[in-house]
Formats: C-alpha cells, sequence, structure tokens
C-alpha cells in the first residue's frame, strides 16, 4: 500500500511537520513533543478513540476527531490545544468523575493514578455536575487481583490488552451507556473465571485503582508497562 | 494596616485539614500578625461574626446544621474557600451517599453496637439523605484540593490573598493528596 505510507506533511498548532502516510495525529505529536491528553490511550494497545480525552481540531471542520484513531492527511492543520478543546476536556474529565465513585483519599492508588493526574493537567479543580453515588461492586474473588468498579473509568483496556496481547478475551463489557461495566467471562466472579491466566496485564494497563493487586500499600501500587510495546513488536515480528 | 478577619470551619470532615494549617509551623506566626482569626475551631467564639473577608471550609454537608452554618459562612464571608476534599468533592464522608440512608443508621447504631441499638432522634442534628460537596449548596470562590491540602499550599494561598492576589492552585496540590 505505497499510498498510506507515503509521507505526509501537515501542520499542528501551527508548526510544520512530516508524517508517516498511516500515522495518527497523537502519534505524530507525541514524536513532536506536542502534548495531548489520554486516558483510554496505551501505546501498545489497539486504540478505540473511547474516552475522548485526546480530542483535537482540524481546519475545515466543525467536529472534534479523537487524535488516536484520527490519521494525518496531507495539508492538514491541527490544533490540539485551543480554549473550545480546553473546556470540552475539562467537561468530559468532569463527567468521569461524576459517574462513579472515585475518593482518590481512600484508592490505592492515590498518587499513582492517571486520571488523577489529568485532573491536575488540565486544572481540574471541582466537579461542577453532581456526583451520581452508584451503588458498585468489589469482586476480590480472584487469589491475586481484584477489580472495584467505583474507580472504573470504562477505558476497556483491560478489555484490550486480555484480548490483543495476552490472547484470554476474559474481559468483555456488559450492559450499555451509563450501566455498562467490565466483566470476567460470562459475568462471574473474576476467581472463577476458567479463562483467566491470571497474568495480571489487565491490572498493569489500568489507569487508576479499578484493578489491583492484592496485599500491596498505596506506596507499592505502581503499575509496570514497559512489556506492552515490547510484546507487540514481538507479535509484530512473528506475524 | 488593619488586618484581614479571617475565619475557619469544620461541617463532615475529620479536622485533617484544620491539622495540616497547624502544620505550616512558623510560618503561622507570620501568618498571624496579618489576620485576625474571627471564628475557628482554633479559638473559643461561639457566633459565626460579620465582615469575615476569608472563611476556609473544612468539610462536606451532610446535615441540617452544616446547611446552616455554611449558608451563614456564604452570608457574612467576602471569600468563601472549599478547603480540602471533602468540601470540594464530598470525599470520604459522601462514600455513605451509595447507600440508603436508613441503612448507615442501622450499620451505625444498630449493627456495630453491643448496647443500646438505638438510632438517635433528639439532640442530633438532621442527617441529610445525601451529603454534598459545598459548592453544591452555596457559590465558592476558591477550591483547594488535597486530603488534606499540604501546609505549604495553605501557607502559599494565604499569603497570596492577604497580598491581593488570586492564588493558582492546581498545581500546587491535588485530589486526594
Amino acid at each position: 500500500m505505497a499510498s498510506r505510507t507515503k509521507v505526509k506533511t501537515l501542520t499542528i498548532d501551527g508548526k510544520r511537520v512530516g508524517a508517516r502516510g498511516d500515522a495518527t495525529i497523537l502519534e505524530v505529536a507525541r514524536e513532536h513533543d506536542v502534548y495531548i491528553p489520554t486516558l483510554c490511550f496505551l501505546e501498545g494497545l489497539r486504540p478505540n478513540g473511547g474516552c475522548r480525552m485526546c480530542i483535537v481540531e482540524i481546519e475545515g471542520s466543525n467536529k472534534l476527531q479523537p487524535s488516536c484513531v484520527t490519521q494525518v492527511y496531507e495539508g492538514m492543520e491541527v490544533h490540539t490545544d485551543s480554549e473550545r478543546i480546553q473546556n470540552y476536556r475539562k467537561k468530559i474529565l468532569q463527567l468521569i468523575f461524576s459517574e462513579r465513585n472515585h475518593v482518590c483519599s481512600v484508592c490505592v492508588s492515590n498518587g499513582n493514578c492517571e486520571l488523577q493526574d489529568t485532573a491536575q493537567k488540565l486544572g481540574m479543580d471541582h466537579v461542577e455536575y453532581p456526583y451520581l453515588y452508584p451503588h458498585m461492586e468489589v469482586d476480590a474473588t480472584h487469589d491475586r487481583f481484584a477489580v472495584d468498579h467505583n474507580r472504573c473509568i470504562m477505558c476497556t483496556r483491560c478489555v484490550r490488552v486480555c484480548e490483543g496481547v495476552e490472547g484470554a478475551y476474559t474481559w468483555d463489557i456488559a450492559n450499555r451507556g451509563i450501566n455498562a461495566k467490565v466483566i470476567t467471562d460470562l459475568n462471574q466472579d473474576w476467581g472463577d473465571s476458567e479463562t483467566c491466566t491470571s497474568c495480571g496485564k489487565c491490572v498493569q494497563v489500568c489507569p487508576t485503582g479499578a484493578l489491583f493487586e492484592k496485599g500491596k500499600a498505596v506506596a507499592e501500587m505502581k503499575k509496570t508497562r514497559q512489556f506492552l510495546p515490547y510484546l507487540s513488536v514481538m507479535r509484530e515480528e512473528e506475524e | 494596616m488593619s488586618k484581614a478577619r479571617v475565619a475557619t470551619i469544620w461541617l463532615d470532615g475529620c479536622s485533617g485539614c484544620h491539622m495540616s494549617f497547624l502544620d505550616m509551623d512558623e510560618a503561622l506566626l507570620d501568618i498571624a500578625e496579618k489576620i485576625d482569626l474571627v471564628y475557628s475551631p482554633y479559638v473559643d467564639i461561639k457566633e459565626f461574626p460579620s465582615d469575615v473577608d476569608v472563611t476556609l471550609v473544612e468539610g462536606a454537608v451532610s446535615s441540617r446544621e452544616d446547611l446552616e452554618k455554611i449558608q451563614k459562612v456564604r452570608e457574612n464571608s467576602n471569600l468563601v474557600i472549599a478547603f480540602g476534599d471533602c468540601a470540594v468533592t464530598g470525599n470520604v464522608p459522601a462514600m455513605r451517599n451509595s447507600f440508603p440512608l436508613e441503612s448507615v443508621f442501622e450499620r451505625a447504631y444498630k449493627e456495630n453496637v453491643t448496647v443500646q441499638e438505638t438510632v438517635p432522634t433528639e439532640t442530633v442534628p438532621e442527617l441529610f439523605e445525601k451529603v454534598r460537596p459545598v459548592h453544591e449548596v452555596i457559590n465558592v470562590d476558591l477550591h483547594m484540593q488535597g486530603c488534606p491540602p499540604p501546609a505549604e499550599t495553605i501557607k502559599y494561598a494565604l499569603t497570596e490573598i492577604l497580598e491581593g492576589r488570586t492564588p493558582e492552585l492546581t498545581d500546587k496540590t491535588r485530589f486526594g493528596k
């Protein structure tokens, strides 16, 4: 596919850059040290454009596009940090906080949480929407790990790493909209899962304290993700 | 130069934010020279006064008493600061919001006690069904996150306000820390 790999030139925040023809805006922005916040995106996992944190403006379009799944094209003019985008990102983040019960002070990921970091980076100092306070469960039936649905932001990283990297297909999504939640197998307890290999990749890619290792203190609950790009490259080479 | 009239108040919280305030150590001496502490758990004043320049509000709004207090704070204060995560988000007190109030009472006054299994109805303030962050009840001028906000952040914020500037707090504290 020669046309897909052809070099494209575009501007990001007024700066002219060159990019691979099949690159996404986010990839090009990161190559050129342009900060675009992300939550559901993680290098090494199939991007799905779900959280909308990485929205950007493209000249000629009124729609804000998720940069992690939008390919560059020749002559594209991208704006990553306009007042409009900042405003929407903050609102999206506030909606994420208001939908579940994110109590950072009693969370095992306090201080090592991408949601917490993003709130600080975007200057979100309070939530303007009423909190919903849903009654959510904690499943601690697995020997080594647990899932606290109160802290899940539905980024689906656990689902994607389990299907795309581990190949176990243990995680999935049940229900729709605000009632959606991550489940193991056919909505069974994680400890009863017949497909889970206990590899722990889902725990390591989770951006919040929703998936965590049992028996670890807050200071120890740092997630390790270096294995992901490595595994992805190895898999591509094998294919 | 007249001193700034400063108040602090403690609603549904653990007093951790007030403890963090005291953690400013010797910086308290500098601040004390510039303020009159007109109402606070630190001093013995019964009535919230009028004409307050700055009030730091620790804790969420959980009861009728909290609501009456915070409304008076708003009426009588020029600048209201939501002081710490309970005031800003509801935080730990709001963890009961996922349960019906009835089951919270059952848990607190019946399941976990060995004598006098009774839900109190007299001399205690009426609890609301939901705990709410302060800005859902009154207008808040400044949000200071943290559980508790670090002493350094409190010092910075007060110093800036006393100098007539608006402090930029988001890079100095965060939810939970």
